[in-house]
């Protein structure tokens, strides 16, 4: 019982302990000064944002639990941002251009607020298209080598050669055969999606029961109506491990081609930064970029949830 | 509307992954009457399920026909259900979507939901149509997936050791649904076992089958009036006639008298 209650409380515990020392230790002279005390006002959101948690699991089963669980995990994040926070800008025991403070790096997302949402537009954009454009083709040549001996055995060796290599890596090709640089960039993420997607999905295919196919025939189903109700259903959950692979390698892709030719975007802006050796913008993009990457991959398995709920009782996840 | 089963000089070669060729069914002729419910049964390797296939047209045989009433089989069809040893139900659709697979892939569902209703009902799985199947035990799903071969009306219905895969008193009970569903012919009914008692209490005949060369030992016919009782003398008799075709009866040691 005393436990379970420290579990609840350590999160809260870890972050005044954040604040007192950054109250304390004054900031290192060699530190660019920055324009707030940013961390120590993201410290008192987290901790504000806690603070009700903490009270409402007095009330509620559901939140005592969630806050139990994921309590200590806080604690010890603030943890580590509070060993980077004395490090790098109290003592500024590491070079100060490539670990600015804390304050700095939270800073920029109050001072970029304006363009990092025109670059999270803009990515998002690009994304949608390039993987929507990959994962409709994907899904498309991974049912067709699934399910056609003549279209795989063509087929098959072109997805072995041209798959494993980095969609980006056709840069130089590709932003010669495209009129825009956006085009080149839709046609890489597009890439990088239709390969894993593409894969995922014909193994699937292939790796379902006979029997399965068996029991439609004996019940006087069709061809399409095998194809679409037993083997793509049956074929689902290896789809949606492609669909996980194909969004990471996504990510990827997005940044580096942003990097070539694209006017706004998450990639854009962390390589303009970078060449401006800005390494708090640098840092504040990379968050950015880790927290949109966590958030798509969340949605995905909502999505997951509700299309493979089936599978609970075979799969363990 | 009840199927005759018609077998003529059926032969079947399989090659195994030495490629080597092994002869499963080797001219063989069979006729099941309309209405009747016969067991193949016999060791493994006597080729009763690949009989059973064939009739299914999962597996074509290479030589010889296999007719239901007066047409050929040629690849499998509604009107030969089939049972397979595992329910084989899919995971990802509720009982009733699985039950009710075979009218909607024909495209006749919307007129016979009656009839799903019906078929639900007779394997006493009403209260389950919106479950799946990992929630409900094995038996109820091999009851589910003979409510999903019969739903469509087949002419015949071909079981490949449907209960084989169950608990013995689980699978005693599933006798007794079986033959409800039979009901004294409606249907015909062909069913591969490797239970004598099973076959026996079941069937109007059995065949008896033997491996290398695979072919039919002996057809005998249960004249035992049904209801059937597993204890009774003539139905201990026929089984141990089966098992001594088989040569499964075995021997007792005779005591000994010295006086």
């Amino acid at each position: 019982m005393v436990k379970n209650q420290f579990k609840r409380i350590s999160g809260l515990l870890s972050i005044a302990l954040a604040v007192l020392i950054d109250q304390v230790i004054p900031v290192s002279p060699k530190q660019p000064e920055a324009k707030g005390r940013y961390f120590l006002y993201f410290l008192l959101i987290i901790g504000a944002l806690l603070t009700v948690g903490y009270i409402a699991s007095f009330f509620s089963k559901k939140t005592a639990d969630y806050i139990e669980k994921n309590s200590p995990l806080i604690a010890g994040g603030i943890l580590v941002l509070n060993i980077v926070n004395v490090v790098c800008s109290k003592f500024s025991l590491l070079p100060v251009l490539f670990f600015p403070s804390l304050d700095r790096v939270f800073g920029v997302f109050i001072s970029d607020a304006d363009i990092f949402l025109r670059c999270i537009v803009s990515s998002g954009k690009l994304l949608l298209i390039g993987f929507g454009i990959g994962a409709v083709l994907g899904f498309t040549t991974g049912v067709l080598i699934g399910f056609n001996k003549t279209f795989a055995y063509w087929f098959n060796p072109l997805t072995k050669i041209i798959g494993p290599i980095p969609a980006t890596s056709w840069s130089p090709l590709v932003l010669s055969l495209f009129s825009t640089s956006y085009q080149a960039a839709v046609f890489m993420i597009a890439l990088s999606v239709w390969f894993p997607i593409t894969v995922m999905t014909s193994s699937g295919i292939q790796n379902v029961q006979q029997t399965y196919f068996e029991v439609a025939d004996t019940l006087g189903a069709g061809k399409f109506y095998k194809i679409f109700k037993v083997g793509i259903p049956a074929s689902l959950p290896s789809v949606f491990l492609g669909f996980f692979y194909a969004t990471t390698g996504s990510f990827v892709t997005l940044v580096t081609a942003e990097m070539f030719g694209c006017k706004i975007g998450i990639g854009w802006y962390l390589n303009w930064q970078k060449s401006m050796m800005l390494y708090a913008n640098v840092y504040a993009g990379l968050i950015l970029l880790a927290v949109l990457c966590n958030l798509i991959i969340k949605l995905l398995f909502v999505l997951r949830g509700k299309l493979l709920g089936w599978q609970k009782g075979i799969i363990k996840w | 509307m009840v199927g005759r089963i018609k077998i003529e000089n059926v032969g079947k070669t399989f090659e195994n992954a030495d490629g080597e060729e092994l002869r499963v069914l080797n001219d063989l002729s069979l006729e099941i009457e309309a209405g009747s419910f016969v067991s193949l049964i016999g060791p493994s390797g006597c080729g009763k399920t690949t009989l059973l296939r064939a009739i299914a047209g999962l597996n074509p045989a290479d030589e010889g026909k296999i007719y239901l009433d007066d047409e050929v089989v040629t690849k499998p069809g509604h009107e030969r259900g089939f049972a397979f040893q595992q329910s084989n139900l899919y995971p990802w659709l509720s009982i009733e979507k699985n039950i009710s697979f075979g009218l909607r892939a024909r495209g006749i569902y919307k007129d016979k939901k009656e009839d799903v209703k019906h078929y639900i009902d007779m394997v006493g799985l009403n209260g389950f149509e919106k479950s799946f199947p990992h929630q409900l035990s094995g038996g109820m799903n091999q009851r589910a997936s003979l409510a999903r071969a019969l739903v469509g009306h087949p002419k015949v219905l071909l079981l490949d050791e449907p209960l084989g895969a169950l608990d013995a008193f689980t699978r005693m009970n599933m006798q007794d649904e079986i033959l409800k569903i039979w009901n004294g012919g409606e249907i015909t009914m062909i069913m591969v076992t490797h239970d004598v008692d099973e076959a026996v209490y079941m069937s109007d005949k059995v065949v008896v089958m033997t491996p290398r060369p695979a072919k039919i030992e002996q057809i005998i016919d249960i004249k035992l009036a049904r209801p059937r009782a597993r204890q009774d003398y003539d139905f201990l008799k026929y089984r141990t006639k089966i098992l001594e075709i088989l040569n499964f009866a075995g021997q007792k040691n005779e005591p000994e008298y010295y006086l």
